[in-house]
């Protein structure tokens, strides 16, 4: 076990898996001579060479299609959208192509390719770069979508998605890169897609986020805890497919339950747990379930319109104590 | 026009490859005109692209492809994927939607896959199918292997974005593609130059510093010349290739547009059915003795058969089971 950045887990998990199986190469934008926009790639090219590790002109639609080619006769890419706001670009080639070959081939041509990059709300990058990428992809049969929301996941759960047959968004967050964490060194630790976490046990509500949301809302828990609430928080950590079962077993426990999101609400991440939730769980929810969502607005500039955007910790709490009756109503 | 290549008479075929590609071309007009005729009756459904007109394109080239090399075709793929040798049975089971189907039933007519033949699919959002050649071209060159690509595409992709990405991919990395642009002159109802700022489509291919030439893509033998150097440059060279086949399709965009009536004139059609791509070769195959009539008796009766045969195989071959609806989406990792 050691401690190391988030970026390191997933440069850790690239190479581990590039020496493990020489299909598996990294391609995109400034991957390479640049050491990786974030640098999460750092060092690769000088391990690998320029074989595995290739650079590409700025053209998400092409070089995307290009990974996907190489997986339909056997090859295994990584691809690095250098944000995840380009991966608009390729939405066609990750939706009509890769999502769908599987399907429309009757099981002749599997796509296993990784499209990884940061997402997400970042640090005053505006509109188009600092915005909730993952309902775009969650959607889609066909593929399946990863948000790490630690460096063990990080690293644990990007092998299991090189290793994994069919095509998978993962979407990382540049304000995470440098949390710090203990993550195992066996290049043989991997965290199985589609298995959600119990990140704190709790009593009286389930408080289900991911991310950024997810250390915000062990803050909230913590200092709730003060005020004689007892926080329960699951982190799906793949949203397609998702871990339905850990996050309504407890909510059997809690009979309570929130839900956290970053990203504008409307038909987000939260209204499809939420709709679980209810659907499997009605009688055991003693309150009906709240959700705590992005404002419907694109991301603003300006510092305090963008902490205005994403849930706060007043907001999550406030949310917590609505569904427990603790706001003095 | 630029001037394009026409074979020369007598360009030494022999009887051997004069059969076959008479009979490949004869066996995908003869499947083409059926699946017309299937889909009037409503066998088929959803969206037809019929190739006729322009069976010397994928013709021609598949005869100078190994059967490793792969193909990659746009939604008007019956044509390319009986060329690269699929079982005509298969490929009409799957136009009827039939679990015999290539794809079970679940591509229909612009999705057509066959891994036996290396045949990469029937892509239908325009353009989208250049990209993923370059990448079978990349993965190719990086598992050192000496196979090619064909690639062929409609007119009407030139002007997407995933076109220009390609060649500059394909030729800033070397990649051992060859982009096969089937000029029919209309993108759907848009004619060429109300689409293309340049129309001479294989210029493009200077821009991007790749070898470029047109060919005539009614004159099978010289699509034949022209992609076998296309196919060398590929596999000794590891060099793209763009070649414009200048076609022609006598049907309309697809079922929905029979004519193709709206956007060029009766007259246009019945000249350029003067130029029909298998009278064409016909003709010359028999006027220098390479064919007799009785053989090319004997070949119509054996592609009317084989296609006779694989439309009773499709009406034949049950629907897929219900449970398919929710097979193939996901593969299970070992």
């Amino acid at each position: 076990m050691s401690v190391i950045t988030y970026r390191e887990a997933l440069n850790a998990a690239l190479r581990e898996e590039m020496h493990r199986d020489d299909r598996v190469f990294v391609i995109g934008e400034e991957v390479g001579l640049y050491q990786g926009a974030y640098k999460v790639t750092q060092g690769l090219l000088q391990e690998f060479g320029p074989r595995r590790v290739v650079d590409t002109p700025i053209c998400e639609s092409g070089f995307t299609g290009v990974g996907i080619g190489a997986a339909m006769i056997g090859l295994r890419p990584v691809i690095e959208m250098m944000t995840f706001n380009f991966a608009i670009l390729a939405l066609d080639q990750i939706i009509n192509s890769a999502a769908k070959m599987y399907y429309m081939s009757g099981g002749q041509f599997n796509i296993p390719i990784v499209i990884r990059g940061p997402g997400g709300p970042a640090h005053q990058l505006a509109a188009q770069h600092s915005q909730s990428m993952e309902s775009y992809f969650y959607h889609v049969p066909g593929l399946k979508v990863v948000r790490p929301t630690t460096p063990a996941d990080a690293k644990g759960l990007l092998k299991s998605a090189i290793r994994d047959d069919n095509p998978v968004v993962f979407i990382e967050s540049e304000t995470l890169y440098a949390v710090k964490g203990e993550v195992p060194d066996s290049p043989e630790f991997t965290i199985p897609l589609g298995r959600a976490i119990v990140r704190r046990e709790g009593r009286d509500v389930t408080v289900v986020a991911y991310m950024g949301m997810m250390y915000r809302a062990m803050e909230v828990a913590d200092q709730l805890e003060q005020e004689g609430l007892s926080v329960e928080l699951v982190d799906p950590r793949t949203l397609r497919p998702m871990d339905t079962e850990t996050i309504i077993s407890s909510v059997r426990k809690t009979h309570r339950a929130v839900v956290v999101e970053a990203g504008a609400g409307f038909a987000g991440m939260g209204s499809e747990i939420v709709s679980f939730i209810t659907e499997q769980a009605f009688d055991d929810l003693d309150a009906p379930v709240e959700r705590v969502t992005g404002a419907n607005a694109p991301m603003p500039y300006a510092r305090n319109l963008e902490q205005a955007k994403t849930p706060s910790k007043d907001r999550i709490a406030q949310a917590i104590r609505n569904v427990c009756y603790q706001n003095g109503s | 026009m630029a001037k394009a290549n026409r074979a020369t008479s007598r360009a030494g075929v022999d009887a051997d490859l004069a059969r076959r590609l008479l009979s490949d071309m004869m066996l995908i007009r003869r499947f083409e005109e059926k699946s017309a005729e299937a889909y009037a009756l409503g066998k088929i459904g959803g969206f037809l692209h019929l190739y006729i007109g322009q069976e010397a394109v994928a013709v021609g080239a598949t005869s100078v492809l190994r059967p490793d090399d792969y193909a990659v075709s746009a939604y008007r793929d019956h044509g390319h994927c009986l060329a690269k040798g699929s079982d005509p049975k298969l490929v009409m089971a799957e136009l009827f939607g039939r679990r015999d189907g290539l794809s079970h039933g679940k591509g229909g007519s612009m999705h057509l896959f066959d891994r036996r033949t290396s045949f990469l699919g029937g892509h239908a959002i325009v353009g989208a199918h250049l990209p993923l050649a370059a990448g079978v071209a990349f993965g190719i060159k990086y598992q050192a292997g000496d196979q090619v690509i064909v690639c062929y595409f409609g007119d009407g992709a030139v002007p997407q974005g995933e076109f220009h990405e390609s060649m500059n991919l394909s030729a800033l990395w070397g990649l051992p593609v060859i982009y096969i642009c089937e000029n029919n002159r209309y993108a759907m109802g848009t004619a060429l130059e109300r689409a293309l700022a340049r129309t001479e489509i294989w210029r493009y291919g200077e821009t991007y510093g790749i070898a470029c030439e047109p060919v005539d893509g009614m004159e099978v033998l010289a699509v034949r010349e022209v992609v076998s150097r296309a196919v060398d440059r590929a596999r000794k060279e590891r060099q793209p290739t763009l070649i414009e086949a200048r076609t022609y399709r006598y049907r309309g965009h697809s079922m929905r547009d029979p004519a193709g009536a709206v956007y060029r004139t009766k007259d246009e059609v019945e000249q350029e059915k003067l130029r029909d791509p298998i009278v064409l070769f016909r003709n010359r195959c028999l006027a220098e003795g390479v064919l007799s009539e009785a053989d090319v008796r004997t070949i119509e009766k054996d592609v009317n058969d084989r296609v006779d045969e694989a439309v009773a195989f499709a009406d034949a071959s049950p629907e897929p089971p219900l449970e398919w609806l929710l097979t193939d989406i996901y593969k299970e990792s070992p």
